[in-house]
């Protein structure tokens, strides 16, 4: 069952928050719920559909569906990491499709800045009796190591610089100038990335994403629903999700679970990356979205080093225009999940409603696609093919 | 602080290969079935789901598939990839040796040793 064209974005809204220290999670949950809700100009009680990712605290969906005192049917918390979110929209048009909810409500919130996470090496805080736990956590294994062994192949494998790395948060910066709630809105150089101090070889301070509170949500509904709202119509036009593991040792860092995703959504939703107008790419380091662009098809295995230089991914300049809110690089990173940003950054290019100096002129395709958990390890990725009807 | 120690009694299961370590002997679990090592050890192979599986001495050599060096840290400290002669991948520390000269494809040797409190299959540039 393909679920194109049987279920709509009709809600999105990014908290504005970046530091949160007087709300609680849930809180913060029923706000960008709310936000969302009203977006779609719809109210709580039209919900029957909940989805939340590890970020909601409690028993899966229990407790938040508790504090926000819904009435839900059908209740997905799947968790994948930061990607989560991409993969509920689908899990929520699948739903949507097999009739088991009408109106789906997704929410992301965090924060890990008012509870003191610390900037540069937090040791994860993995459970013992993972697996994989004795063979990776007593060797200081951290996020950023993890993607830095990634980086590091990368560029040996294929020549990827230093530079070309730094050019994916330039692109960044640029577009988080123009954001009001963005972390960092100051632009960069390829300079200032490669001065920056070096964190863990071969990534430095700007190499990596902002830490922040907030969230996000969406509203994702049937096709009859979504034309009776008065907000723009974006189509969910295909979508898949896959699993990339360390497969026994025969480790390959080189390739995310993006290679499995792409063919699957852009085969559902008929396109190929030649037709993307504007791609929300998961952020978490600049190394992840070089691999991501190769393995979704916009340039070839080992070529996305060149494809982001010369500022290839700056709105108005480049050929392919990527999180013009200033993605998890300079604007935000909630709970250190950046799924559901790249959802709404999405949503609001295909509205034409992303900041003027941002918006893609005709952006009728848009792509947002997440890799969860650890490049470096396992991790889940996502990807979604919106349209503007 | 001991990372390991609190984790182990929930992995009965590679038991025999901390044991060995604690000996000075670097075991990887072997397929009796389909002939292939696997990383992490398990009790069912991950290739072909046989689980007439053996512990077997490797060699300990092995070449550094990738790496990176946490700067952000106490004492820097070199995290890696290492390619087993027998075949696997498997996550470790580059131990005993001058950091700035570790090299993708660079040779290395098993070096049990402690990190922290926790014995551990390490190694250093052969
Ligand atoms: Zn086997």
């Amino acid at each position: 069952m393909s679920i194109s064209g049987k279920a709509y974005i009709v809600g999105a809204y990014e908290h504005p928050t970046r530091k949160a220290p007087d709300k609680s999670l849930a809180q913060l949950h029923a706000e960008v719920a709310l936000g969302a809700l009203q977006d779609a100009g719809l109210g709580k009680d039209d919900v029957d559909g909940y989805f939340c990712g590890g970020d909601a605290p409690g028993t899966g969906p229990l407790s938040l569906v508790d504090y926000m005192n819904l009435k839900v049917r059908h209740a997905d918390s799947t968790n994948i990491g930061g990607s989560s979110y991409i993969l509920h929209v689908n899990h929520a048009a699948q739903a949507i499709a097999a009739g088991k909810c009408d109106i789906a409500l997704v929410t992301l919130a965090g924060r890990p800045r008012s509870e003191g996470a610390q900037k540069g090496a937090p040791q994860r805080t993995d459970n013992p009796m993972q697996p994989d736990f004795p063979w990776e956590q007593p060797f200081g294994m951290t996020t950023l190591n993890a993607y830095a062994m990634c980086a590091m192949r990368h560029m040996h494998q294929f020549g990827t610089t230093p530079e070309q790395l730094a050019w994916v948060k330039v692109a960044a910066s640029h577009h988080a100038q123009h954001n009001p709630n963005a972390v960092l809105r100051d632009v960069v150089t390829v300079e200032d990335v490669a001065n920056s101090p070096i964190i863990a070889d071969p990534l430095r301070r700007l190499d990596c994403c902002v830490i922040s509170d907030g969230g996000g949500a969406v509203i994702v509904t049937r096709p009859e629903i979504a034309r009776s709202l008065k907000r723009p119509l974006v189509k969910v036009r295909g979508a898949a999700e896959a699993i990339k593991h360390l497969s026994g040792g025969d480790v390959d860092l080189t390739y995310s679970a993006g290679a499995t995703t792409a063919p699957l959504a852009f085969g559902e939703a008929g396109v190929t990356p030649a037709d993307i107008k504007y791609v929300s790419l998961y952020d978490s380091f600049t190394i992840t979205v070089i691999v991501q662009l190769e393995d979704l098809g916009f340039c070839k295995k080992g070529e996305g080093g060149r494809f982001v230089a010369d500022g290839n991914l700056i709105s108005g300049i480049g050929r392919l225009p990527f999180n013009t809110d200033g993605g998890g690089l300079c604007n935000n990173h909630p709970n250190h999940r950046g799924g559901m940003t790249k959802i709404i950054e999405a949503v609001r290019q295909l509205r034409g409603e992303a900041h003027p100096a941002v918006q893609v002129d005709g952006c009728d395709l848009a792509l947002a696609h997440g890799t969860g958990g650890l490049l470096g390890t396992r991790h889940g990725s996502a990807t979604l093919i919106l349209e503007r009807e | 602080m001991s990372i390991l120690s609190d984790a182990l009694e929930h992995h009965p299961e590679t038991q025999p290969f901390w044991s060995a370590l604690g000996e000075g002997r670097f075991l990887l679990k072997h397929c009796r079935a389909c002939g292939r090592a696997h990383w992490y050890p398990r009790a069912i192979c991950p290739f072909c789901t046989s689980a007439d599986t053996e512990w077997r001495e490797a060699s300990g050599d092995g070449t550094i598939y990738s790496y990176s060096i946490m700067r952000k840290a106490k004492e820097p400290y070199a995290i890696a990839y290492v390619t087993l002669a027998e075949g696997p991948t498997m996550m470790t520390n580059i131990v005993d040796s001058d950091l700035e000269a570790i090299r993708i494809g660079g040779s290395v040797r098993i070096a049990i040793g402690k990190r922290d409190e926790d014995l551990l299959p390490l190694f250093r540039l052969a």
